[in-house]
């Protein structure tokens, strides 16, 4: 449960965006699992990951009881340490990378610890054929998105869409998009605050912030 | 999910942070509210935002005083300052919505968690989709559109007209009265939900018109779509048969997830 399929983009946008994401099969392989989950996001972030998640919660994650104070000083760096211990059953498991050199350095670390778990990578097309050939393995199988079919005019721009489709449960809104795009336009927040914002939507740990940061910064020079 | 009117300051934080657009500030109360027939229950108001547990009273007392002067309150964007949302309990047929929306609710009514299957993602230790075949998963909704029940199956009555076979584990078959002609439950037909995925199997032969009736009963139903479509690869880790074939059909293949096929059999009874 990841949905890191169907994100809204070139192929050459996907050049910060590698999701390895590790999953058990119910019946199969999932006895024992969660240790073996839990070994893998640790080799994972060793590999520097730009954002972890587990199913239910992500490296970046809402506060349930926030301070008012934090609204001066509010912490916007990832808990990794808090994903890992918050594996508590077989499902899956995510991270995200913004190079498909740690992508690949981290996916021959998961091959030498032979978890047993299946183990997918998310990028483009030809991203995944190049670290499946740098590690020596061959594809197993492959699912390729087709993009959107929007025939009734219902989506926006492309600058929200590749925002917004990061987290592949839509639990970024197009108008939460749109207005971090403002935001930052406006000087009212850096990309850093408005990329933690947004994270902090998706539950699976998988919306990815370098690409974010990225994103809100071409918008904001386009501007300007 | 519902707003507790005496919590609500009506900073109108929530309202961005709705993927349907379903929340808005009624002048009439002045406080949030929400379209209770646009809303999907995916949870994003309630558990998406950070919640702070402030007096309503105080602050909708400086938020007064600040509109007085013009001052612009520059708040967190992601923030509920007085936890005023509230997940209520909800019932069939309502809980559909939050089943097929709320990405961290198991799906009870349909004993499977998500919205789909394992698909090609653990194939290499639970074969579904061999050589020569395809999978597909036709998601309705997304991005930020939704979709009622009644429009997917619009969509699955002319899926079954053609040679495929409805996945048996996905939760949208588990929901279907008759698989053979794809028609669903008639008790769930208007409700609203964020995201839903079919899942069929076919052969290469038959790619071009699943692909096809895709995007003709797409233009009939007002929602978005999109098709992710897999095969196995061959002992090399090479896969030309349906890239080759979605290219000469016209479609770009951009992105991909890939199975690396490190999975293995590790239960002492599946070993």
């Amino acid at each position: 449960m990841t949905n890191t399929l169907h994100r809204y983009g070139s192929s050459s946008s996907f050049r910060d965006d590698f999701i390895l994401f590790c999953i058990p099969s119910p019946g199969r392989n999932d006895q024992g699992a969660v240790e073996r989950q839990k070994a893998f996001l640790r080799i994972c972030a060793r590999h520097r990951p730009v954002n972890m998640g587990n199913g239910n919660r992500g490296s970046y994650k809402p506060e349930r009881h926030l301070d008012p104070r934090s609204h001066w000083n509010r912490d916007h760096s990832p808990d990794w340490e808090g994903v890992i211990a918050e594996v508590k059953k077989p499902g899956t498991v995510a991270a995200v990378f913004d190079s498909k050199a740690k992508a690949e350095a981290c996916l021959k670390e998961v091959i030498s610890a032979d978890l047993g778990l299946s183990v997918n990578l998310s990028t483009s097309v030809s991203g995944a054929r190049e670290v499946a050939q740098c590690c020596g393995i061959p594809r197993h199988s492959v699912e390729y998105s087709l993009g959107f079919t929007d025939p009734h005019d219902h989506l926006p721009n492309s600058q929200v869409l590749h925002l917004a489709t990061m987290c592949g449960h839509g639990m970024v809104s197009f108008n939460m998009a749109r207005k971090m795009l403002d935001m930052v336009r406006e000087g009212r927040r850096t990309p850093e605050q408005a990329v933690a914002t947004l994270a902090r939507f998706c539950p699976c740990g998988v919306y990815n912030p370098a690409r974010a940061r990225r994103l809100l910064e071409e918008s904001r020079r386009q501007s300007g | 999910m519902l707003i507790d009117v005496n919590k609500c300051v009506a900073c109108a934080n929530c309202v961005p942070v709705c993927p349907m657009g379903a929340i808005y500030i009624d002048p009439a109360i002045q406080r949030a509210t929400i379209n209770q027939d646009e809303c999907v229950e995916c949870g994003t108001c309630f558990r998406g935002m950070s919640q702070e547990h402030l007096n309503p009273t105080v602050v909708r007392a400086v938020r007064k005083v600040a509109r007085m002067f013009r001052f612009r309150f520059e708040p967190e964007p992601d923030v509920c300052p007085t936890s005023a949302f509230v997940m209520n309990e909800l019932q069939m047929p309502r809980l559909v919505r939050q089943v097929f929306s709320d990405p961290v609710v198991e799906h009870k009514s349909t004993g499977i968690k998500g919205r789909g299957t394992e698909e090609v993602k653990t194939n290499d230790v639970n074969p579904r989709v061999g050589v020569g075949e395809v999978g597909y998963t036709i998601e309705f909704g997304r991005p930020g559109v939704g979709v009622r029940f009644r429009d997917i199956q619009e969509m699955s009555i002319e899926l079954a007209k053609l040679n495929i076979r409805f996945e048996e584990k996905n939760p949208i078959t588990h929901l279907m009265t008759d698989k053979s002609v794809g028609t669903i439950r008639e008790d769930i037909l208007e409700e609203k939900i964020l995201s839903a995925i079919v899942e069929i199997k076919t052969t290469l032969a038959e790619v071009e018109a699943v692909l096809s009736t895709v995007e003709e009963v797409n233009r009939r139903i007002d929602t978005v779509t999109v098709v992710g479509i897999s095969t196995r690869c061959d002992d090399e880790g090479e896969e030309t048969h349906l890239a080759g074939l979605l290219e000469e059909l016209g479609y770009g293949a951009e992105r991909a997830k890939t199975n690396m096929g490190l999975g293995r059999l590790t239960n002492l009874e599946a070993a």
